[in-house]
Formats: structure tokens, C-alpha cells, sequence
């Protein structure tokens, strides 16, 4: 065993994932803050659900700032008296669900796709690269668009279309560690043993490839929730009475200069979600990248002891 | 290296095939493409005419040679909206979508380069983390929301921007400074990370070893290399850039090629959005056939191959 390899394995014991979560306190706020979004997620709309829609005609365009009418008018109130604190609150179901299962869909459609393409043969393989080429070469959000027109902008549609403009990533790196992990000897082994190719692939390789497309994916979700966002904004996304983050902002913007507050705090949303979801995706790649790991480990030492020039999607 | 550049022309070239394919596909796999087309409340005899006048009638097989010959030609249909050749319209609205896309590119590679070189210069230095956390937050804010919090900031409350429309340099300042938002932002860590590569690397070791100057040692022998880098998100950047400018230009009404696909897309002219379509297609596969390019001047070990 190399030195590496051991100072890993004391690191490990030494020092469970949360402590080092602690240390970090960018990592810590925005793992709270997800977990806040979690809440809002699971519980929101049944708790602000009637509060969000009930109209209050004394607090049309409330500014915010102000406990008069109740602490959820604290962040104003829209053209309507409808609370918007609580709009926020319950938009979030939506805004998190659809970039969550398009997130999972990509994945899953994309890793499966990956592992036939790096596995199976150079036949299928050829033809499922250049269905990758053709997504990736193609701006996301003019296929969005076009996917949309000819369909019907529905919360279902929305799905696969961010989920299909979101396969060639997972696509492409598992078919790359598939090509890898295939000449290895366990799977050899597997081969000799007289296991079909299903079952290699989902007992023996996958596993392996799970951990990086999960990596991937936290960095997706905000992607995604911003592409979600962009469409909602530009009236083709989820269509009113539905509620996400991005169509608040697109329904705000006709109020810009009487009420400033309609479009700035659904966007302050979607950019505190994406941001924290960036800031813990990047923690999370320091943690489980031993190379990296030590930055964590040592706050004060800021030299680097090797390389760590790892360039990612 | 002829070889390098041939299979990649050539993978560019299926995948463009296949989104003319596709497009073609999408149209017809959805049902009658007069539905597309035509207006929701168009009449019956309407569109009788109009699928006798653009073959919709006739068989699929013998529709695709008719589509294939038509884009040959560059002829891609009439824009039920300005009844004018839509490939005009499309060609009409580049230049400011150009322009707007070329400018941001230019300026977020410089600074990012700038920026990432500097952070990666002392990893985990006071710059380094001012620089970590902004090109984060540049990576993760929706541009429409920038787009619009800058409006209302510098041009309604401050005046000191006009709030929207094209013309000279303040016109400029807020489309350019969100799109260069988020490429910014990316680049800045893809410059960092190659930067911190090539710094520790034997090469530069033996730059410094032979008495280079730190300054030739940064910018000669350490960024020539990590520009590889650059170089290799370039496309999926330029790609990104596209995305953007669709919103950019509905936000500030630049007559550009994103609001001409959105303004079609909502008025439900087909022809302009196939032409957009194939027009970005193509210009995309130009692209990609230059960055492989410039890739192979860049990059020594592909050259001798």
C-alpha cells in the first residue's frame, strides 16, 4: 500500500464527512439553506398553500419591509394582496420537483445509454455518440424550445425535454469509465464465470460508475433548475396557474418599476438554490477526491502537496 | 493530424445531418404538420390548400427528397408572419446576435484567463478566494434576472443606462456584462484548475531552474498550455453563449436570431423557426471545425501525429 492510499484511509476514520461539513462554512450555509428548500419542498404548499392564493386587497404591491399585515407580508405582497413570501414558499415544490426528476431521468436514461454504448459494441456505441453529438452541438434551450412548440407546454413535457438536453453528460462519462472499468479483472472474472452481460453490467459496473454520475448530478440540478427557470421566464415553460420561481420573475417583470419586489425575490431564489447547490457540489468533489482532500483537512495549510489540476465537465 | 480532423468534420457533420432529420421527423411524428404550421383557428379549406401547396399530401418518402432539395437551395419556406422567405429573416437577425455572442466571448476569455491565472498563481490566497466565490455566483445566477435587477438598478432607479433597445456603447454595457455572466464564471475555474496543472508541472520547474522570469514563466510557459483548456470548452461555451443570448435579447429587444426564434415560437411560424434551426445548426458546425483548428495549432502532439 502506497502512503496515499494509507494517509487516506487515517483521514477517513479521523474525520467523519460531517465535521469537515462544519469546518467549512460556505459548504455549512449552503447545506442549510438546502435543507430549508427541502422543507418548503415537503411540506410548503399544504402549510402556505391557502395562504398563497388568498387575496388581500389592502396589501396590493405592499412593499416589502413591513410586519403590519403579518409576518408573511414581510417580503411584500403582489398585485393581487396575494402574500409573497408564501407564493415563494409554495413555488418551490415545483421549481425543485422538475428539475429533480429531470435530473434523475437524465441520469438514469443517460447512464444506461453510457453503459451499452462503452460496453456492448462499436455498432450501437457509434450510434448513440453521435445522438450525443447532436444534442450537445445543439444550444439546450433553442431545443427546448422547439420540443415545446411542438408539443404542449405541460410540467410532463418540461421533464423529458430538460432531461433529454441533459443525457449527453452522464452519457459520455459513464461510457468513458465503462471502457475503463470493463478490462479490469473483476469483471474479467465475472466474464469467465459465465455472467451475461446484463448482469455484469448491473452487478459489477455500475456500482462503480453510481458514485461519479451522483457527482455529476448536483452539479445538474442547478443547471437544469436555471434552464427550467429561463423557459418559464420566456412563456414556454410551466404555464400559470401553475407556480415556479422563473415564471414569478417573467409575471414580476411587468410590474418592474411599481413594485421592484414582484421579480427580484423569485430570482434571489433560483440564485441562492443554484449557488448553494454549486457550493456543496464543489465540496462534495473536494471530499471524495483524495487528492483534494487535505484542503479540508487543513485549514491553515494552503500549499499544495501535489498537483490537483483535475479539469471537470 | 489530417486524420485527427477529418473524423472530427466528419462526427460535426452527422450530428448536423441528423438535426436536419430530426427537425424534419419532429414536424411529421407529431401528426398533420398544417397544424404546426397554420394558425389554431385557420379554416378547413385554408388548410387544404396550404397541404396541397407544401406536398403534406403526398408521401412521406417523396416529401423528404422535396425537403432535402429545398435545403440544398437554402430555400426553407415562407414566414407566415412578414410573408418573406424566412432564410432572410434568420439572415437579417445574425449580425446582432454575432455581435452580441462575439463580444462577450472575447471579453469573458480574457478576463477569465486574467482572473484564473492570478487566482491559481497563490491557490487558497485572499484573490483566489475573492475569485472562487464570484465566478460561482457568476456560474449560478439566472441571467433573466440579472438582466432584469440591472435594468431596474442602472437604468430606471440610476438612469444612467438606457433600459432597452440597440445603438451605440451604453446600449451595450448591460446585454454584454449578463452574458459574459456565467461563461465567465465557468471559465474562470477551468482556467484555475489547468493553471494549477501546468504551474506545478516538470516544465515549468525547469523553466524557473533555468532562470525565466516569473512573469515569462506565468503567461509563456504555464497559460500557453492551460489555454488548451480554454480551448477545449470552447464550443460548449459558444453553445452556452447561444442559450444566453435567446434570453438577453427578449429582455433588452435585440432584433437578433434568439428573439427572432422566441417571437416565432409564440406566433407559431414554423418556416422562421425550421430556418432558425438550421441556420444555428450549420453555424455551430463551422465552429466546432474551427476550434478543432485551432486545437491542432495550439497543441504540438496532434500536429506531429
Amino acid at each position: 500500500m502506497t502512503t496515499a492510499d494509507q494517509e487516506s484511509l487515517i483521514i477517513r476514520r479521523g474525520s467523519p464527512w460531517w465535521r469537515m461539513l462544519i469546518r467549512d462554512r460556505f459548504a455549512l450555509i449552503a447545506a442549510l439553506w438546502l435543507l430549508i428548500l427541502t422543507l418548503c419542498f415537503l411540506f410548503g404548499p399544504e402549510l402556505f398553500g391557502e395562504a398563497a392564493t388568498k387575496l388581500n386587497l389592502r396589501a396590493r404591491n405592499l412593499p416589502p419591509g413591513s410586519m403590519e399585515h403579518g409576518w408573511l407580508m414581510y417580503l411584500g405582497g403582489d398585485a393581487l394582496g396575494r402574500s409573497m413570501l408564501a407564493r415563494l414558499i409554495v413555488a418551490a415544490r415545483n421549481t425543485l420537483a422538475i428539475a429533480l426528476v429531470a435530473v434523475f431521468a437524465a441520469m438514469i436514461v443517460g447512464g444506461a445509454l453510457g453503459m451499452i454504448a462503452g460496453y456492448v459494441g462499436r455498432g450501437i456505441g457509434h450510434v448513440i455518440m453521435r445522438f450525443a453529438d447532436i444534442l450537445q452541438s445543439f444550444p439546450s434551450l433553442l431545443l427546448a424550445v422547439v420540443v415545446l412548440y411542438v408539443l404542449e407546454p405541460s410540467v410532463g413535457n418540461l421533464i423529458i425535454v430538460l432531461a433529454i438536453t441533459r443525457l449527453p453528460i452522464y452519457l459520455r462519462v459513464t461510457r468513458a469509465e465503462v471502457l475503463e472499468i470493463r478490462e479490469r479483472v473483476f469483471v474479467d472474472a465475472a466474464r469467465a464465470l459465465g455472467g451475461s452481460r446484463y448482469h455484469i453490467l448491473r452487478r459489477h459496473i455500475a456500482p462503480v460508475v453510481a458514485p461519479t454520475l451522483l457527482t455529476i448530478l448536483t452539479v445538474d440540478f442547478s443547471i437544469v433548475m436555471l434552464a427550467e427557470s429561463s423557459l418559464s421566464f420566456l412563456g414556454i415553460g410551466i404555464q400559470p396557474p401553475e407556480i415556479t420561481w422563473g415564471l414569478m420573475v417573467a409575471q414580476g417583470r411587468n410590474y418592474l418599476s411599481q413594485a421592484w419586489w414582484l421579480a427580484f425575490f423569485p430570482g434571489l431564489a433560483i440564485m441562492m438554490a443554484t449557488l448553494s447547490g454549486n457550493i456543496l457540489s464543489n465540496w462534495l468533489r473536494v471530499v471524495s477526491d483524495p487528492e483534494q482532500r487535505w484542503r479540508l483537512e487543513a485549514p491553515g495549510d494552503s500549499t499544495p502537496r501535489k498537483s490537483a489540476g483535475k479539469n471537470d465537465v | 493530424m489530417a486524420h485527427f480532423l477529418g473524423r472530427r468534420a466528419l462526427h460535426s457533420a452527422i450530428a448536423l445531418i441528423g438535426l436536419i432529420l430530426a427537425v424534419f421527423f419532429l414536424v411529421r411524428l407529431t401528426g398533420d404538420p398544417t397544424d404546426l404550421y397554420l394558425p389554431i383557428d385557420a379554416s378547413l379549406e385554408t388548410r387544404k390548400e396550404f397541404a396541397h401547396k407544401h406536398g403534406f399530401d403526398r408521401p412521406s418518402t417523396e416529401q423528404f427528397f422535396v425537403f432535402l432539395k429545398d435545403v440544398s437551395k437554402g430555400d426553407l419556406g415562407y414566414s407566415l408572419r412578414k410573408q418573406r422567405p424566412a432564410m432572410e429573416l434568420v439572415l437579417e437577425a445574425y449580425p446582432t446576435t454575432l455581435a452580441l455572442a462575439g463580444v462577450a466571448m472575447v471579453l469573458s476569455i480574457t478576463l477569465a484567463v486574467i482572473v484564473g491565472a492570478i487566482a491559481a498563481y497563490k491557490p487558497g490566497g485572499v484573490f483566489d478566494r475573492i475569485s472562487s466565490i464570484a465566478s460561482l455566483a457568476g456560474a449560478s445566477a439566472p441571467d433573466f434576472w440579472v438582466a432584469i435587477t440591472g435594468i431596474l438598478l442602472f437604468a430606471v432607479t440610476l438612469r444612467w443606462l438606457p433600459t432597452s433597445g440597440t445603438g451605440d456603447l451604453p446600449y451595450w454595457i448591460l446585454p454584454i456584462g449578463v452574458l459574459m455572466l456565467r461563461p465567465f464564471g465557468l471559465m474562470v475555474q477551468v482556467v484555475r484548475a489547468a493553471m494549477l496543472g501546468a504551474l506545478s508541472s516538470a516544465y515549468v520547474k525547469t523553466a524557473r531552474a533555468k532562470g525565466v522570469g516569473e512573469t515569462a514563466v506565468i503567461f509563456v510557459h504555464a497559460l500557453r498550455n492551460a489555454c488548451l483548456s480554454v480551448v477545449t470548452v470552447a464550443g460548449d461555451l459558444t453553445v452556452g453563449l447561444i442559450n444566453g443570448a435567446v434570453i438577453i435579447e427578449t429582455v433588452f429587444g435585440w432584433p437578433g436570431v434568439g428573439k427572432l426564434m422566441i417571437d416565432s415560437v409564440i406566433q407559431r411560424d414554423f418556416p422562421t423557426v425550421q430556418a432558425t434551426i438550421m441556420v444555428t445548426a450549420t453555424a455551430i458546425f463551422l465552429l466546432n471545425v474551427l476550434i478543432d483548428l485551432l486545437y491542432v495549432a495550439l497543441d504540438p502532439r496532434i500536429r506531429h501525429q
